[in-house]
């Protein structure tokens, strides 16, 4: 079906490998597609790694499927209905290497606030389905926006509120040679120093969430005046309560502390149990 | 996920007359969707697009949130458009707060729109839609064999992503729009940069149009109601009144008086009419109610590729999106060139209670937003109506035309002129999801 690449293989290029060429799959659950776009946005490289990997199952970009089972899955989007749990197991089952890629996926997204919308702070779908919906008796929605991880053993998560690309091509080249995926697990802080950025916190008094997010965007909304609002979610093991603080002093209330946590990825360890924190010092 | 062809396993006397088209899992469209289709002997009985993305609850989630927050959470309604999304946010709270955003932080918002139309348009023309009149199952494939045309499709798609990282900071969910403005303003070297690459990729532009008119068309004419935005000088983005081809023209904020949502009973889902009839947003719509204001370089691009200043073939709107790409370079450039930097990167917008509606041009069409908001800037209720659920009346239309037109096909080439039939409209079901009442069909 596929034809070689017209032009050499350069040696160090990371998708060329000896055999037949490995399969990818790319699949959806609840998400706005943005993160299975970045593939797409690789303009410059879409046709190198095309060129090595077939592409097998990649329902937004192609009508051509080919039966698994898949050398690496990508996984875009959160678990949100009966069938989505089922659908996921079966994707486990016929992957090699799951790699789950952005905030939905690997947190559950913005739609994981139905998790803390109930009047006791647990998940409630209904209250924002009556918002919505004429009948919200037809919704066959579950009462929680989950990460598939919840639901079956991940390999490796990439996290963003969108992805970022170039991290994609490095975990998609490192999971086909079986190696680790070199992406930093420290904060947008370190990310912000390197890039000389001026701390929008300490010179510019804003509050910002790079100091508890992890790195990845390369100190994106720091570089723009802004402060950092955490869309690739809590690095690990952050100091919730002291940044907490910081905010506070600079002005920002329970209230705005709580929805800075409650965004993207409300439903992430670090974010979470902070948020219920403040819930329960308040009430 | 198998997308069925052939007899109605499920008839209780399976009768060789009885035809059914049912693709599971639309491919390359935004979203998840499936359509259905059944034929008995020489009459189509039901066609339906099903939409079964699960929603996601935006409107809800909304409420209680702070009036700074809607453009930058309902960006993530839709990763292709997230622009749009962030435009029509910005204008309806402003309007709300009874603040209008003007001079050149008008044209950097409408800049950092070219490049979502660029994109978006570029992404579906080359790696979407031409495979369908090509014969190829994707813009992957299609590179096997024409690998200079897709190459020429990703750079020009690439130019519309550098527009958005100059202006927006990234290409998905852009993070320097803000109320008012932007964070910060783009660099003066930043946007000398993008001149060059602006200048091919018009070029490149009007390569595509001549590239997508020498396609094959079916011979299908579609009388449809057309509606988006018109503004007095410009082709429209940020702006305008409300139009449709029959002759309605108020402002964004009667937009609830004149559409309204109804459940159709052989649908599944919501369809949207227009004083009563069924309607369609996007390029061709664009195109029929704004030739005028295009650009002449895009007119005349569109007269080379022969078409008239109205268009009727659905199968010819990638020849629409191309000429609305020719224009959105042509525009880019002419801000470029006529930038003055303002003062200030924003304007405040401090809180008010009221309630403020908008509506902008997303690449697919019209998208609407109202909000409310306390005098604390709380959003106490929101509305969202995206473009493909208006037009979803019009995509099932199109395809009982097809349906009708084609009945002598065989089953396979029909499922694909249907399937082809959807795509003509660019739909984008994550967007349609989060409100659609979503009613799933049991058998």
């Amino acid at each position: 079906m596929a034809s070689q690449a017209t032009t050499a293989p350069r040696a160090a290029d990371p998708f060329v490998r000896a055999g037949p060429k490995p399969k990818l799959a790319v699949w959806k659950f609840a998400s706005c597609d943005g993160c299975q776009l970045t593939l797409l946005d690789c303009e410059e490289e879409l046709l190198a790694v095309t060129g090595q990997i077939d592409v097998a199952y990649f329902l937004e970009a192609s009508s051509a499927t080919v039966e698994g089972p898949y050398d690496v899955s990508l996984v875009e989007g959160s678990i949100t209905t009966a069938h989505d749990v089922h659908r996921i197991r079966e994707i486990r089952d016929q992957s090699g290497k799951l790699v789950v890629i952005g905030a939905c996926a690997t947190a559950g997204g913005i739609q994981a606030l139905r998790n803390f919308a109930g009047p006791d702070g647990g998940p409630d779908v209904s209250a924002f389905a009556n918002a919505v919906y004429a009948h919200p008796e037809f919704l066959e929605a579950l009462p929680t926006s989950t990460p598939i991880s919840e639901h079956v053993f991940v390999d490796f998560e990439l996290r963003g509120c969108p992805i970022d690309k170039h991290q994609l091509l490095e975990v998609v080249s490192a999971t086909l040679a079986g190696r680790k995926p070199q992406v930093p697990n420290y904060s947008v802080c370190l990310e912000c120093k390197r890039r000389g950025a001026v701390c929008v916190m300490v010179a510019g008094g804003q509050a910002c969430l790079g100091p508890a997010t992890q790195a990845g965007c390369g100190a994106l909304c720091p570089s723009f005046s802004r402060g950092c609002y955490g869309c690739f979610g809590p690095m690990e093991d952050p100091n919730m309560p002291a940044l907490g603080e910081r905010f506070a002093e600079l002005g920002v209330d329970a209230d705005g502390w709580l929805r800075a946590l409650r965004t993207y990825n409300a439903y992430a360890g670090p974010f979470r149990k902070e948020a219920a924190s403040v819930e329960r010092r308040r009430s | 996920m198998s997308n069925a062809v052939g007899p109605d396993p499920g008839a209780a006397a399976p009768s060789a007359a009885t035809r059914r088209i049912d693709v599971e899992a639309l491919a390359r469209v935004e979203g998840e969707g499936a359509l259905h289709v059944r034929i008995v002997g020489d009459t189509l009985e039901h066609v339906a697009l099903r939409i079964y993305e699960p929603p996601r609850l935006f409107e809800g989630f909304l409420r209680g949130r702070h009036y700074t927050e809607p453009p930058d959470i309902t960006a993530r309604i839709c990763g292709i458009c997230p622009v749009a999304y962030q435009m029509s946010a910005c204008h309806a709270l402003e309007a709300a707060c009874g603040v209008t955003v003007d001079g050149a932080l008008r044209e950097l918002r409408r800049l950092l729109y070219c490049g979502e139309w660029i994109e978006s348009h570029a992404l579906h023309v080359y790696m979407l839609h031409a495979p369908d009149f090509l014969g190829y199952p994707s813009g992957i494939h299609l590179a096997q064999d024409h690998r200079e045309t897709v190459e020429l499709g990703l750079r020009l798609k690439k130019v519309g992503n550098d527009v958005m990282v100059v202006l927006g900071g990234r290409e998905i969910h852009p993070i320097n729009v803000r109320l008012g403005g932007f964070y910060r303003l783009p660099r003066l070297s930043e946007l000398r940069a993008l001149r060059e690459p602006l200048l091919r990729a018009r070029e490149d532009a009007l390569a595509t149009v001549k590239w997508v008119a020498g396609f094959d068309f079916p011979d299908v004419e579609a009388d449809r109601v057309f509606v988006s935005l018109s503004h007095p000088s410009e082709y429209p983005l940020n702006e305008g009144r409300l139009v449709s081809s029959r002759g309605l023209d108020v402002p964004v904020s009667a937009f609830e008086d004149h559409i309204r949502e109804e459940h159709v009973a052989h649908s599944t889902a919501l369809h949207a009419t227009v004083d009563g009839e069924p309607y369609m947003v996007g390029p061709m719509a664009r195109y029929a109610l704004n030739f005028d204001k295009l650009s002449p370089l895009a007119q005349e691009a569109a007269r080379e590729a022969g078409l008239g200043p109205v268009v009727r073939n659905p199968f010819q709107s990638i020849v629409v999106r191309a000429v609305e790409t020719v224009y959105a370079c042509d525009e880019a450039l002419r801000i470029l060139d006529a930038y003055e930097p303002p003062d200030h990167a924003f304007v405040e917008v401090p809180p008010r209670a009221g309630r403020g509606h908008a509506c902008t041009e997303a690449p697919r069409g019209t998208l609407y937003h109202r909000y409310t908001i306390n005098a604390a800037g709380m959003v106490l209720d929101a509305r969202i109506v995206p473009p493909t659920a208006q037009s979803q009346a019009v995509i099932e239309e199109d395809v009982r035309d097809v349906v009708r037109g084609h009945l002598d096909v065989p089953t396979d080439q029909l499922q694909h002129l249907c399937e082809q039939a959807v795509r003509n409209h660019d739909p984008c079901i994550s967007c349609a999801t989060h409100f659609l009442k979503l009613e799933v069909e049991r058998r």
